[in-house]
């Protein structure tokens, strides 16, 4: 079975910044927001990930800093085997995980 | 806990087209307005995803007349639409086309400079605009956004769930709910109060709504008392992406295009077979949404299906230059994903796209419940048992404009008692907290899947006893499973709170389609029962209502059409 690598910022204003890591199953056209949805079903439901559209690149909401850059997770595409840096963007109040707050 | 205690005049829960044209609407009159939404405000719902057409009377593109654009509706709606929610649709649906036009929204003008008009099925004349190919919903909301932004007598409040309507001596007096990016409870009094929450799509497996659609208006105004009707009847989106998987695309966007370039529906033998159906010629597009998902979804079931169980599409006799003129920017991004429409076909299947029952209004958007309105996709009446393509946007535009100037006139604010907040706070703690522990004792997420595949098998677009019944058993199953999850306490984002809410409100809404689609004993528009195929000579809605101890009780209502709707309303 091929993975991808998740490396992720965890934590809140209380706890302050971590990285963690997640290894999730690859299936074939998934997004990094798939990616993150699967971590939230089958690994912690406590990851908080800000979504509304889900897949069409419409609503704006899951923006993050992808390996440096940033992008909507729901409209890149996870490449199996890699490792994939994923951040709360920079410039907007930081809430928890990788949610900033947007208006 | 720091507590958000706000009084206004009018209370708007949603901010789709229709909850934001309600703010702008109520706040033209004068009135203080509070809009919410689960969502960041005009992001989240369904309106940002719509991308095709609005119909409208307009009679630029060709002589057309809101009598017109009526008796479609209600041809299109198979008898089950409410004459009169139509005929007040359809009259102000010009008006509102100017209003939005006034906010910003550019619609597209051909070059003698009228507003471009296209024809769509079901739709006798050219009577549909747009802004462009795939963007109508994106252009709309964002100028709806701009101007509720300029407008100093409406507050924004993001990332709010409301969870119970307070009801007291027989009139909605306000709301109580909690802020989720920091957790914080909500209370707010209000002289008026809109619901405009949208649809329920999001009960099914394959979808095409944003993932917060889950009916939380539904559920909050029967609670409060309010009658819901025709729940059962859902709207299946025909040619929704099926296969390859694809990112950063809505998986109905090909709808446009088949108009456009003609694209043909194959079944898995690579035969055409919608002229077997409803007589349509190849190329050109003209059944409407519930002939063509059962016209897929038959063919699938009689074992000629494609691979991945819909159909395929076909764009290989377009020429190449055709092909990209048409899709624009779109082909690059099929491109980046390997589909190359000059040789691959793409495989599409019906998808839950709308909720066409819903709230019993009058046509000033007053609920059964004083000082309790609704407006948008939440509202019954104007669809029936199938929506014409571009009614939707009409609809959320007429209904939340009628409902922001009808709230505005509420002139009193009535103290609510302090047992009533209380109670419903203490009704959330025992709610997500009924064990004290460290993680949630199960995902959300995947009780959500195991609703949706329950919903998907068993109350789809073709429906018999025998699966309705196994839904309804397995339902009962999932509603007592997902009571006893304790979550863990968390300040900051809280998802799973929300997302638990989400999930009772599904799946007590699911119970009532799945009742109602019990009771329906026939096949009319998009409700298939392939156990009863005959539609009855007398149509009737379905009337639910909720009891106190949160099961549906449904009752059979005989239309009558109103015969002074036919003919202007005024």
């Amino acid at each position: 079975m091929s993975l991808i690598t998740l490396n992720v910022t965890r934590g809140d204003a209380q706890s302050g910044q971590r990285i963690e890591t997640f290894e999730v199953p690859y299936r074939e056209g998934m997004s990094l927001l798939d990616a993150l949805l699967w971590v939230r079903e089958f690994k912690d439901p406590s990851f908080s990930v800000r979504y509304s559209c889900r897949s069409a690149n419409a609503c704006k909401e899951c923006m993050a800093t992808v390996n440096g850059k940033a992008g909507y997770l729901c409209s890149i595409r996870a490449a199996k085997d890699t490792v994939v840096q994923i951040a709360p963007v920079s410039g907007l109040p930081w809430v928890k995980d990788i949610v900033t707050s947007i208006d | 806990m720091e507590l958000i205690d706000l009084q206004t005049d009018v209370l708007v829960i949603g901010s789709g087209a229709a909850g934001m044209v309600a703010a702008k609407a109520a706040a033209a009159e004068g009135a203080k307005v509070i809009i919410v939404d689960k969502s960041v405000v005009g992001r989240g719902g369904a309106t940002i995803l719509a991308q095709m057409t609005v119909a409208v009377a307009l009679g630029e593109a060709e002589e057309d007349h809101p009598d017109i654009h009526y008796e479609d509706t209600m041809k299109g709606s198979r008898g089950l639409a409410d004459s009169n929610i139509v005929r007040t649709i359809v009259d102000r649906g010009p008006e509102l086309i100017n209003e939005l036009e006034g906010y910003g929204v550019k619609w597209a003008r051909t070059a003698e400079g009228i507003r471009s008009q296209v024809v769509a099925p079901g739709h006798s004349r050219r009577r549909c605009v747009y802004v462009d190919i795939l963007n109508t919903g994106g252009a709309t909301s964002a100028g709806l956004r701009k101007a509720i932004w300029k407008e100093p007598l409406i507050t924004r409040c993001k990332n709010v769930m409301i969870t119970k309507i307070v009801v007291e001596h027989g009139k909605a007096v306000g709301a109580i709910g909690f802020a989720f990016e920091q957790l914080k409870p909500v209370r707010i009094t209000a002289k008026a109060i809109i619901l405009a929450t949208g649809g329920l799509t999001e009960v099914y497996a394959r979808n095409s709504a944003s993932a917060n659609m889950t009916g939380d208006g539904f559920f909050l105004a029967a609670e409060a008392g309010a009658e819901l009707r025709d729940v059962e009847m859902v709207q299946f989106f025909p040619i929704a992406h099926l296969y390859p998987p694809l990112v950063g695309i809505d998986p109905i966007m090909w709808d446009p295009f088949r108009y456009k370039l003609g694209g043909r529906l194959l079944n898995g033998l690579e035969e055409e077979f919608m002229e077997k159906y409803n007589n349509e010629v190849s190329g050109v597009y003209t059944a409407a949404r519930d002939q063509t998902t059962f016209a897929i979804f038959n063919e699938v079931k009689e074992g000629r299906g494609s691979p991945h169980g819909g159909a395929y599409l076909d764009f290989r006799m377009v020429p190449e230059q055709k092909l990209k003129e048409a899709f624009g920017p779109v082909i690059d991004i099929l491109a980046r994903q390997g589909v190359d429409l000059t040789k691959d076909m793409v495989e599409v299947a019906p998808m839950a796209h709308f909720t066409m029952g819903g709230v019993k209004v009058s046509t000033r958007m007053e609920t059964t419940v004083p000082g309790l309105y609704a407006c948008g996709e939440l509202i019954y009446g104007m669809h029936g048992a199938n929506r014409l393509s571009g009614n939707a946007l009409t609809e959320a535009f007429v209904s939340g404009r009628i409902a922001g100037e009808q709230a505005a006139k509420a002139r009193e604010l009535t103290e609510w008692s302090a047992a009533a907040f209380d109670a419903e706070l203490a009704r959330l703690q025992q709610f997500w907290h009924p064990r004290e522990v460290q993680q949630d004792e199960a995902a959300m997420l995947a009780l959500k899947h195991e609703l949706q595949d329950i919903m998907w098998e068993g109350a789809g677009p073709l429906r018999t006893e025998d699966k309705l019944a196994e839904a309804e058993r397995r339902l009962r199953q999932l509603r007592v499973k997902v009571a006893e999850v304790a979550l863990a306490r968390t300040s900051s984002y809280a998802l799973s709170l929300v997302e638990k809410l989400e999930l009772d409100h599904m799946i007590k809404l699911s119970e009532a389609i799945v009742a109602g689609a019990r009771m329906r004993k026939e096949t009319r528009g998009a409700h298939v029962r392939l156990d009863y195929d005959q539609t009855d000579e007398q149509p009737a809605s379905i009337q639910y209502t909720l009891t106190n101890d949160h099961t549906w009780r449904l009752a059979s209502i005989p239309i009558t059409h109103s015969s002074s709707a036919m003919k202007g309303g005024e």
